[in-house]
């Protein structure tokens, strides 16, 4: 059984073929990560999952609550970190409930002292968790993550990859991250799907098993990144232990 | 000005200075007409506009000149918002509306609206109307710009998400645009309630029988012009008076974003 499913999916636009006969499965709680060069189609693979974007052909299949963050400035500035948070929790419709949750997301991305914060007095990793939480707040089933780290400096970056983890931990979810970072499709993902140029079509895919979080230099995570690499042709070697 | 620069004039007296600078323009007025420098039906003396200005008190003459131009500043600027937001948010969203309109809108907010006086007149009279016309004339098409302009501007990302958390129809409006051009609209606001109370002034001159503007034409007729220095101290601050009370919209907190970042 699969949460996310494309099947032989199509999509131009104009004389731009985005993907032609494209296929990916994606099982429960399973984290996916996409990787490949810039313009293959990997944030209108995302476009897809959510529905906001139609398939010319095939078919897409999304089961449950889909939630996406986008690469930054997804916050509306005008509410507060908790009055973001709570867009997650529209549907809920007890009010009891909806607090009491509000305050699990809250602590879960140690912002209890933020609430009240508007998001541009935030630093750009606070308001990336803000992004998560709003993102994980309900009950999500799957969560699309377009390039979520990518306006923050490189350390931050790092200390991001490790809260979604715990946070994954805590809420597991079914993901799908769209990066241009290598590495951090390796450190997170349990498979990394390397796409071509357009049309995309899947040129490899890796599995990487031991359990999150996990080191960047963790042999299993360097061992993804040479072979990620490599199939990018950015890496002359392949190391073998990485299993495809 | 930053929270810096104004951490630092504070504890020095800031709020003393402009009493300092206002002592030194007195001084300087009242040694002028002392000394005789221009003829006092030209000059008159600070003491001369003190005496007129209680006297416009005194008769009740002020306060009713300042209603008069106060409600007419109000009915046209509340009528221009109140039309020119839902066509700018319209202009905003629709290309083709844009295109067709948006150079009439350019044109009319480049034409002065004292150029519409005459017609003003004619089709008004003399009395609120004209000048509520005037005003109106003034502040609608800028409110107009802005509205559009902010609406144009509003990050497609915000739409996103809106839809992803359930947003739809009027709640688009009112939880998602309205809020993320506030802090537009509301600069414009401050600069268009400034003009009004420009165009006012201008337009109680020549179509008014009350108001401060026409307070100063009159006593100008009468040769009164210690009336018309009152009338001109009068008509300052009750404009400065206006900005301070717009300024407090910038402060409400779900609009700061707008100006801190």
């Amino acid at each position: 059984m699969s949460v996310v499913r494309l099947e032989n999916v199509s999509l131009a636009f104009g004389a731009v073929e985005v993907f032609r006969d494209f296929s990916l499965d994606i099982a429960p709680r399973e984290f996916v990560a996409v990787v490949g060069p810039s313009g293959c189609g990997k944030t209108t693979l995302l476009g897809l999952c959510s529905g906001f974007l139609k398939p010319t052909g095939g078919r897409v299949e999304v089961a449950g609550r889909v939630r996406t963050v986008y690469q930054e400035g997804g916050l509306f500035p005008w509410l507060t970190v908790a009055q973001n948070i709570a867009l997650g929790l529209r549907h809920v419709r007890q009010e009891s409930e909806r607090e009491a949750r509000l305050q699990e997301m809250l602590s879960l991305i140690r912002l209890e002292a933020f609430a009240g914060h508007y998001p541009h007095q935030l630093s750009g990793g606070m308001r990336q968790r803000v992004e998560l939480a709003r993102a994980l707040a309900g009950d999500t089933d799957v969560l699309l993550l377009d390039e979520p780290f990518s306006s923050v400096d490189y350390l931050t970056r790092l200390r991001l990859r490790g809260e979604l983890a715990r946070m994954l931990a805590e809420l597991p979810r079914t993901v799908v991250l769209v990066t241009h970072d290598i590495e951090e499709a390796a450190q997170l993902a349990d498979r990394v799907v390397v796409l071509s140029e357009r049309p995309a079509v899947i040129r490899r895919q890796l599995r990487v098993e031991s359990p999150r979080p996990r080191d960047l230099t963790h042999p299993e995570v360097v061992a993804a990144v040479r072979a990620t690499l490599a199939e990018m042709g950015l890496e002359r070697e392949e190391v073998m232990s990485a299993r495809g | 000005m930053n929270a810096r620069t104004e951490e630092r004039l504070r504890p020095a007296g800031a709020r003393l200075l402009p009493l300092v600078t206002l002592a030194a323009a007195l001084a300087l007025w009242g040694a002028l007409s002392a000394l005789g420098v221009f003829p006092e039906s030209a000059f008159p003396s600070p003491g001369a506009v003190a005496r007129g200005f209680a006297e416009e008190v005194g008769k009740g003459r002020l306060a009713n000149d300042l209603v008069a131009s106060l409600f007419r500043v109000t009915a046209g600027f509340a009528l221009a918002v109140a039309l020119g937001l839902p066509a700018g948010l319209w202009l905003g969203h629709s290309a083709r509306a844009r295109a067709a309109l948006l150079p009439a809108v350019n044109f009319f907010r480049s034409l002065s609206p004292l150029a519409w006086i005459p017609f003003a007149i004619l089709w008004f009279g003399i009395g609120d109307l004209p000048a509520v016309f005037l005003i109106f004339m003034a502040s609608f098409f800028p409110v107009v710009l802005a509205a559009a302009a902010g609406v144009a501007s509003v990050p497609a990302v915000y739409y996103r998400v809106a839809g992803d958390y359930g947003f739809r129809g009027a709640e688009l409006l009112t939880r998602v645009t309205l809020p993320a051009i506030a802090p537009q609209v509301i600069t414009a606001l401050r600069v268009t309630a400034g003009l009004a109370w420009l165009v006012v002034v201008a337009a109680e001159m020549i179509a008014g029988r009350d108001g401060l503007g026409f307070a100063i034409w009159d006593a100008r007729n009468g040769l009164r012009m210690d009336l018309v220095v009152s009338g001109m101290i009068v008509i300052g601050l009750i404009g400065v008076a206006l900005d301070r009370l717009l300024v407090r919209l910038m402060r409400i907190p779900s609009v700061r974003w707008g100006y801190e970042r």
